[in-house]
């Protein structure tokens, strides 16, 4: 039911176009910080990621052509536009936690959240993505959850107790 | 025995990186205040040339004559860059360097800057490393606060600043101009060379851009003198080397070790051999960007002049280990996608080199491929080595090539499935 929340036309609230502000003023407005001043405010934006009338935003107040906004988020990979969920949960598939068993970790991790790559659970909770090596190589299979790395991922009880965190609450974002 | 070493990585686990106190309890900053009090910049340029270091982000590129250049270029606004992108994969000695020593990183930005005659650093950390932000910046907040960052250090005319930038998911943005187009806020896409960045590179200003390795490195050889380096390994590669290994090894982790220990001490003995007692197929040296080698080549001894004899390189120090429960064609499959992924698009070569021959390579996997495929590959790998506009695409393709080049049966037996 949270899902449709997400869908909602009033992303900006004043509230949010206040922090924004704040987030440009700290980075002294300086068009230079733009890939710096995007990850923080995507941070603070419920289901993280850039809606449309945040980058609009952004390039009228830091007058910055949106084209220009826009080739920034679409390059990198860690800034989205479109919305994933409270806890983002990205698994590593390249190939040192390839070689040491990534498929049973992204088996586990659909099978008990019951949704696929790029998918959102229903109640906009979590959302699985894969994504390049981000250097946890030495306690692979890996995966990260808003940006937290766990590791030694090899059998369902270990993904289980990360999820359990999770659900319980007892982790913060 | 134990066959690592403690010379770059002396600190590790010895003081608290949250706290400079506990950083000058162990005689931090001897090295900054010996090079900005003591030492001109031509000395300094001599101390990391005695030690012929190569630079430690993957180029090899000889760190003294670097810095010589770079001292030499005119101008008296200048940049130093930390590159802490470390996006190979199979590569995180860059992570324990930032997580357990930050201050030794942060001596040798300062100290680089006072060589070259910089007034500003930057870190350009890896958006993977967002969890290392902190403590980072604690670290160069407290370094100014004792005063060896900011104006007039240690009472000198030498003023220096740092400033941490974060990357945001592109391992592009490890090559040093594409780096500075994603510090100035753009999308990460490699400039064209001429001008080179140690011209006119950050904000056009004159730039070095050196690996945390290599800046960490020199600040031990200010503190400790090179003597005590230099007695490691071999006389073309003196010295020691911090390398990530991992993959299908019981103990895998960062360890510094001496140049000429062979593969095989490096897997067995300080890695503590293969998981299960599995067969080594293979190993890759270098990161995804690296050559692989079969069993054949563990009795080599770990240089860049006896690697170089096997066609593996030292690159960016990691070593991993894959073991006979992987297929070679899944292997060049995985790193294939990788590159596939990261290509910025910028250049005919790789953006379209690295699609076709995807396609390929998943013919093979399927067991489809066709009777010209995997010349067709090795052809456009080669375009694609000699004719792409970065690092990137000069060497998405040196494990498709070394792969056919030692397990030319691998692919005829895939071939033959096809048929
Ligand atoms: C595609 C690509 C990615 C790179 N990634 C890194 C990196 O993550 N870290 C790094 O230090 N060097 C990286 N390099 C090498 C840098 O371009 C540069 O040579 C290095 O940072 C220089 O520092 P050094 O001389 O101390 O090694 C990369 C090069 C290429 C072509
Ligand atoms: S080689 Fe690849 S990464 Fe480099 S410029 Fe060309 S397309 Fe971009
Ligand atoms: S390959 Fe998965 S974290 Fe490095």
């Amino acid at each position: 039911m949270n899902s449709t929340k997400t869908k909602s036309f009033e992303v900006l609230t004043k509230d949010l176009a206040c922090k924004i502000d704040t987030i440009i003023n700290n980075f002294g407005s300086n068009s230079t910080r733009l890939v710096g001043i995007l990850l923080d405010i995507q941070d603070i934006i419920p289901k993280q990621y850039i809606p449309r009338e945040v980058a609009t935003y952004v390039s009228e107040k830091m007058n910055i052509p949106l084209s220009k906004v826009y080739d920034v988020i679409s390059f990198y990979g860690a800034l989205c536009d479109i919305p994933r969920a409270d806890y983002v949960i990205q698994l590593c598939d390249s190939v040192v936690c390839k070689v040491t068993g990534n498929s049973f970790l992204q088996d586990t991790i659909t099978t008990l959240l019951g949704i696929k790559e790029n998918e959102s659970t229903s109640d906009g909770k979590y959302w699985i993505e894969s994504t390049p090596c981000f250097g946890a190589c030495d306690i692979s299979p890996a995966m990260r959850i808003n940006g937290k790395v766990y590791g030694h991922l090899t059998t369902s009880e270990s993904v289980k107790a990360v999820l359990d965190k999770y659900n319980e609450g007892s982790v913060m974002v | 025995m134990t066959k690592t070493v403690s010379f770059i990585t002396e600190n590790f686990d010895k003081y608290d990186p949250n706290s400079i106190d506990s950083y000058l309890n162990i005689n931090g900053f001897t090295a900054v205040r010996k090079a900005i009090t003591t030492l001109s910049s031509g000395e300094i340029i001599n101390i990391a040339k005695s030690a012929t270091i190569k630079g430690r982000g993957g180029a090899a590129y000889d760190t003294g004559r670097k810095w010589g250049q770079a001292a030499a270029v005119q101008g008296d606004n200048k940049v130093v860059i930390c590159n802490a992108d470390e996006g190979e994969p199979c590569t995180f000695k860059d992570r324990s360097i930032l997580s357990k020593d930050p201050f030794r990183l942060i001596e040798g930005m300062i100290i680089a800057g006072y060589t070259v005659g910089a007034q500003n650093g930057y870190i350009y950390l890896r958006e993977e490393y967002r969890h290392l932000k902190s403590l980072i910046k604690n670290a160069i907040k407290e370094t100014m606060e004792k005063g060896f960052l900011g104006k007039n250090i240690l009472g000198t005319n030498f003023s220096f600043h740092i400033h941490l930038h974060s990357g945001a998911g592109a391992y592009v943005c490890g090559e040093g101009s594409t780096l500075i187009e994603s510090i100035e806020g753009k999308s990460g896409r490699p400039r064209i060379k001429p001008p080179y960045i140690k011209e006119c590179g950050l904000f056009q200003l004159p730039t070095l851009v050196n690996n945390v390795e290599t800046l960490a490195a020199v600040t031990a050889f200010i503190q400790n003198g090179t003597d005590d380096y230099i007695k490691y390994g071999t006389k073309l590669s003196p010295g020691t080397k911090i390398i990530s290994l991992a993959g299908n090894v019981n103990k895998p982790g960062t360890y510094e070790i001496p140049f000429g220990i062979t593969l095989r001490e490096i897997i067995y003995d300080i890695g503590g051999g293969v998981v299960d007692n599995n067969k080594l197929k293979l190993c890759q040296l270098g990161g995804a960007s690296g050559t692989i080698g079969s069993d054949s080549i563990l009795d080599t001894p770990y240089t860049y002049e006896d690697l170089e004899k096997v066609g593996l390189i030292v690159g960016s120090g990691g070593i991993l280990v894959v073991d006979d429960r992987t297929r070679v064609i899944d292997f060049v499959k995985s790193i294939q996608d990788f590159f596939i992924h990261e290509s910025c698009g910028k250049c005919t070569p790789c953006r379209e080199g690295n699609r076709q021959i995807a396609k390929i390579i998943d013919r093979f996997v399927q067991g489809t491929s066709g009777v010209n495929d995997l010349d067709t590959a090795e052809r456009f790998a080669n375009i694609m080595k000699n004719c792409s506009f970065c690092g990137l695409g000069e060497t998405a393709q040196n494990v498709l090539l070394s792969a056919i080049k030692i397990f030319p049966d691998e692919f005829k037996r895939l071939e033959a499935v096809g048929k």
